[in-house]
């Protein structure tokens, strides 16, 4: 096994496209359990922890572009303001020493349906740019998952960053799992509030081979809520909000849940974030009047 | 593969280091450096916790190259030669050690704790500080006193102008 240690962009591309066959590894958080227990032997490691630019985020107006090394640790230290949806996520990863090395990046690479940067990115409309010796590509987030732990990446190409503009409304995000910290989501999910175009974004994770945008749930309760009177939401809205996210799932039955409980499940946080997210717009509003 | 880093302030030169193998192998099998546990080897238990640049992290998940050039601090540097450190102390004094196994792991996370926490913990941050840290013998009571012990022994440490400073 080779490792390689490229100290920029250019360089770390160079390499990946000579070595198609190389592991990137970032955080190690995913990839040196894999390493530690025999289940992968890649020829090569890519160490990316070296490229100054990975590790940052750079804003410009509205639009962010979030490096693929930035730990979580960073997220919720930097980004709150931001991006609360992620943020939120972010707190809920692993432990203090996990969330100070795994990255976003590394989270879109491994591409576990269970990643929990992944319903909040969904929801907020991000792009992953990805890029190798042959140029640029910027995918939408939705089309970057294809089937459990595979993404969009071409072998010689590399993550590196999210694009994703600065929360215009609010965010939430909400996990389901068996104690507060150290959890693979049971089933997650992520709802942001466009007010301004009158939208909002639904993500789900953890419950369908890939993370999930529920559009026909985010088309409907667009439709749905009192924007202009900021009146509360129906009860029947909020029902049938989380039926929408519920169908939106294809879960399985597995050693964390049953399919049943987590279309259930699914249906309570998309209602409970909407309650959540709900009350800050029109605490926004009240406070802007 | 030849790995330089600096451990607790020494610079240390590791040769035929495998590029697949942990900074945690590193540290105990060729360094000499056994303080650090091995228990899980996936991140789980926080037993291996180390500093790496400043910030700590679970050394059997990061890779052995990923240190190279890099700083290392680990339990074996905390004490001042025979005179252990004020969370050491705390640890021995609260009965927080059984076993012992996870100690290394939990004082080092509870230093880093200590250090960037501006006035005494809440339990409630005690408990999240530790939360990737696992101890199969004491039920954690003794630990979180040991962190509250700790924090108000450095409380009462402080140099005087900063606590009388309004
Ligand atoms: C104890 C523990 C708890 C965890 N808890 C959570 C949790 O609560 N939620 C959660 O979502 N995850 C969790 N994880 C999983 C992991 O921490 C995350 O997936 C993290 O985001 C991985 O990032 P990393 O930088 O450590 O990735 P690495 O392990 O370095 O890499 C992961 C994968 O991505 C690839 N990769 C990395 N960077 C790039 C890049 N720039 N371009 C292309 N490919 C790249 C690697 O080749 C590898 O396949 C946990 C892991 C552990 C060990
Ligand atoms: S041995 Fe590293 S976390 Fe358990
Ligand atoms: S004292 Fe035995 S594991 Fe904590």
């Amino acid at each position: 096994m080779d490792f390689l240690r490229p100290v920029t962009w250019a360089e770390a591309l160079e390499v990946k496209a000579e070595r198609p066959d190389a592991r990137p590894i970032a955080g190690g958080t995913d990839l040196m359990v894999e390493l530690n227990f025999g289940t992968t032997r890649p020829t090569a490691l890519l160490d990316l922890t070296r490229i100054d630019e990975l590790a940052d985020w750079e804003r410009a107006g509205e639009r962010l572009r979030i490096g693929a090394g930035v730990s979580y640790a960073r997220v919720v230290g930097e980004l709150g303001d931001l991006l609360p949806g992620l943020a939120i996520a972010a707190r809920t990863v692993g432990s203090p020493q996990i969330r100070n090395r795994g990255t976003i990046g590394g989270n879109l690479g491994s591409a576990s349906p269970a990643g929990d940067a992944h319903p909040p990115l969904l929801a907020s409309d991000a792009t992953v740019e990805v890029e190798s010796v042959r140029g640029v590509r910027v995918l939408p987030i939705d089309g970057f998952f294809r089937r459990p732990k595979v993404n969009a990446l071409a072998p010689d190409e590399l993550i590196r960053a999210v694009r994703v503009d600065r929360a215009s409304g609010p965010q939430q995000f909400a996990k389901i799992g068996t104690r507060n910290a150290m959890v693979i989501a049971v089933c997650s999910f992520a709802l942001a509030l466009y007010p301004a175009g009158r939208r909002v974004g639904a993500g789900v994770g953890s419950a369908a081979p890939t993370p999930v945008r529920a559009r026909a749930a985010e088309e409907f309760l667009s439709g749905a809520l009192d924007w202009a009177g900021g009146g509360p939401v129906d009860e029947e809205v909020g029902r049938r909000f989380g039926a929408l996210v519920a169908a939106a799932a294809s879960p399985i039955d597995d050693v964390r849940g049953t399919a049943g409980y987590r279309r259930h499940a699914l249906a309570v946080m998309a209602r409970r974030t909407l309650a959540w997210a709900w009350h800050d717009y029109r605490e926004a509003g009240t406070a802007c009047a | 593969m030849r790995v330089r880093f600096t451990v607790n302030g020494q610079q240390h030169v590791v040769d035929d280091v495998w590029p697949g193998e942990s900074l945690l192998y590193v540290l105990r099998e060729r360094c000499g450096l056994p303080g650090s546990k091995n228990a899980c080897e996936q991140g789980e238990c926080g037993s291996c916790t180390v500093y790496l640049d400043g910030r700590t992290v679970c050394a059997c998940l990061v890779a052995a190259g990923q240190a190279d050039g890099r700083v290392v601090g680990t339990v074996e540097g905390l004490a001042a030669g025979e005179r252990l450190h004020p969370v050491q102390e705390a640890f021995v004094e609260a009965g927080a050690v059984q076993c012992g196994f996870c100690t290394p792991g939990l004082i080092v996370q509870a230093h880093d704790l200590l250090e960037n926490a501006s006035g005494s913990p809440t339990d409630a941050e005690i408990r999240e500080a530790l939360a990737g840290n696992l101890c199969r013998c004491t039920g954690y009571e003794k630990i979180i006193e040991a962190v509250r012990r700790a924090a108000e022994a450095r409380a009462h440490d402080a140099p005087t102008a900063e606590r009388e400073a309004p």
